[in-house]
């Protein structure tokens, strides 16, 4: 019987078993920040060791870091201290470092791909749950906890039971204005938050041949909001394209890339199927990621809704979405931080005015697509439009900077979770689009993005 | 490892690690101190005081050593620092139908028992221990047993025998893969392709 795409990937990089199920996986690539990574290098110092692997390593500063004045020192003493701790860290430990300031600088899983560092097969860790953007490249990539970083950084392994695999496939050509960040949203809003959990999974079918790699990163990029251990495409010529754009590659290499797909006859321990036709636009709606709905129906269709949520949210269930008043948009993220969501928004607001009431935020995700965007001068649309071009972090996401959302403000985000309190207290997150979230900046209310577009 | 205590009930699905410890609290450099701003803003006033009506600050709840949550619990973030804030607290154990594959790991690693059981068991401690909170809870790990003889419950859980070894035996995984050292050195020089 032939192999998974995921079996293929595990089974090179499985350095011995240990027990039954339970098996010593080598990690080619190790990515850091400043959040999850003190506490591991403090456990090397107790333990009088060295990295094991340096050259396997890369570091950013990302989390902490202010987006408005960057060169200025930071504000607040604990994210300096901590940003700080991060370059003593890397130093002492001789790790590359993309510290703030650096050309490289920007959210951990928007530099790897981009500098070319991600690359097809690799098996690749962070501590950061967000860490399955990289499976786009057929990679198993999976975020981990801090005594995990602390055990890649001591040993370059991991003890790892194997996960369940899982095939998500989508097929057909999905409706006008409707993008990847619907697809994804609309797939967890059928399987719930933990539909997926103990799985790797894989997505299949032409919807996501058909995407660049940057939509294909921002799919992955949610695989853990259904609670699967990560996710992962297939490689192909668009993969294999997007790496040797940063990156000179053996012809050997290349050669083992092409064969990193699952085989025709391998069998997945749960599958599901979904049709393009049916995706529209979606927003959430409750304080879960898996509460998407459409824009013309009712905050009581949506799935997975509690009235804790609702509450939480302030919506009645016989509310239109699309009804509701914004006062944020948040672009950017590890999910919707690239230079192909600039562009999307650039090009529906061009020559628009955001509404007054609405404070619209928009955070490149790394120095490298800050510069990229101001070549094309979208910083310029983005100004003329009112919309604030920012300096490149993880930002709202998750508010460790000062970008929070006022306790009771509506933000419509393009990042990936909605929990309570996650863009600050009391903060009130639906996720979008970058096209949906651009669309609702300019009307100040939940808009389907399709009548900012042109058809043609 | 034996444990016996009253459970702090906690009847929502999906808590996710944003609601175990709020990001803002992710700052420090050390692993110190996390349990006072476990389930933050569930626990605490807009003023800053202790919301008398959060189960967890009810006096009778004091000084439970197992937490008995919805589905899914530790959803979300990679975050060690939700499985810090348990084990900081005072928290020994975790019943929960479901837990998120990173925060399981992240709970065996700092010595917290995740234990699943099906829905009719957790149901049942869960109301059990909703309606007093003198009820008392056993956990033996050498047995992989939970026993509450209030509602005549006796069920048996899974962990893997390397799990159950390590929080036994108070072993350490990283020391265990440091040994390893040699063996994953010579895989990386011997595997087919460089990757």
């Amino acid at each position: 019987m032939g192999k998974t795409l995921f079996h293929k990937v595990w089974d090179f990089h499985v350095v011995k078993n240990i027990a039954d199920g339970l098996d010593v996986l080598f990690i080619d690539q190790h990515f850091l920040h400043e959040v999850t990574s003190p506490q591991a290098f403090d456990g090397l110092r107790n333990r009088d060791i060295k990295v094991l692997m340096p050259n396997r390593c890369v570091a950013t500063a990302d989390h902490n870091v202010p987006t408005v004045n960057q060169s200025k020192p930071i504000r607040d003493p604990l994210s300096a201290a901590q940003v700080a701790s991060l370059k003593t860290n890397c130093e002492e430990f001789g790790i590359e470092l993309f510290g703030i300031g650096h050309e490289n600088q920007g959210i951990v899983h928007i530099i790897g791909p981009d500098l070319g560092i991600t690359q097809p097969g690799m098996t690749i860790v962070c501590g950061d749950s967000h860490t399955s953007t990289h499976g786009a490249f057929g990679t198993i990539a999976f975020g981990i906890g801090t005594s995990q970083v602390e055990q890649v950084l001591a040993s370059q392994s991991l003890v790892l039971s194997k996960p369940k695999t899982m095939k998500i496939e989508v097929n057909g050509t999905l409706p006008f204005g409707s993008t990847s960040k619907d697809v994804i949203l609309y797939i967890i809003s059928k399987l719930g938050t933990e539909g997926a959990t103990g799985h790797f999974v894989e997505y299949t079918g032409d919807v996501f041949e058909k995407m660049s790699m940057e939509e294909r990163m921002t799919v992955c990029n949610m695989s853990i909001e259904m609670g699967a251990r990560g996710g992962l495409i297939g490689v192909d010529q668009t993969t294999i394209d997007y790496v040797l754009e940063r990156k000179e590659i053996s012809e050997e290499k290349i050669s083992w890339w092409t064969s990193l797909n699952t085989d025709p006859d391998a069998k997945f321990d749960k599958s599901v199927t979904y049709s393009a036709e049916n995706i529209f636009p979606m927003v959430t709606t409750g304080t879960a990621p898996d509460t998407g709905i459409r824009l013309n129906e009712r905050i009581g269709a949506a799935p997975h809704l509690s009235e804790k949520s609702l509450k939480y949210m302030q919506f009645s269930s016989d509310e239109n979405v699309a009804d509701q008043a914004v006062d944020y948009v948040f672009i950017g993220s590890c999910t919707n931080g690239r230079i192909e969501d600039l562009r999307a928004v650039a090009n529906l607001i061009r020559g628009k005015k955001k509404a007054d009431s609405v404070n619209a935020w928009v955070v490149p995700g790394s120095m490298k697509v800050r510069s990229q965007a101001i070549e094309e001068n979208l910083d310029q649309i983005f100004r003329d439009s009112g919309f604030e071009f920012r300096e490149p972090g993880c930002s709202a996401c998750l508010a460790m900077n000062d970008d929070k959302i006022p306790s009771g403000s509506l933000c419509v985000s393009t990042s990936n979770r909605n929990f309570e309190g996650r863009q600050g207290d009391g903060a009130r997150t639906v996720l979008a689009s970058p096209l949906t979230a651009a669309a609702s900046a300019l009307t100040g209310k939940i808009t389907d993005p399709t009548i900012f577009l042109d058809a043609n | 490892m034996q444990i016996s205590s009253k459970a702090i009930p906690l009847p929502i699905s999906n808590i996710d690690t944003d609601q175990i410890i709020p990001a803002k609290f992710l700052k420090q450099v050390d692993k110190l101190g996390y349990g006072k701003n476990l389930f933050y803003s569930w626990r605490y006033l807009d003023n800053g005081d202790s919301n008398p009506e959060f189960i967890l600050n009810q006096p009778e709840r004091s000084s439970a050593q197992i937490l008995i949550a919805g589905n899914n619990f530790g959803c979300g973030s990679s975050r060690e620092h939700a499985a810090w804030a348990v084990a900081d607290y005072g928290i020994k154990a975790i019943i929960s139908t479901q837990f998120a594959d990173i925060f399981k790991g992240n709970a065996y690693n700092n010595g917290i028992l995740p234990i699943e059981l099906d829905k009719t068991s957790v149901d049942q401690l869960m109301q059990k221990s909703l309606d007093s909170a003198n009820v008392t809870i056993e956990i033996d790990l050498e047995s992989q047993e939970v026993s509450c003889d209030d509602i005549n419950l006796r069920q048996i859980f899974d962990i893997h025998p390397f799990k159950k070894q390590c929080l036994m035996q108070g072993m350490d995984e990283t020391e265990f893969l440091i040994n390893l050292r040699p063996e994953i050195q010579a895989y990386e020089n011997q595997r087919s392709i460089p990757v």
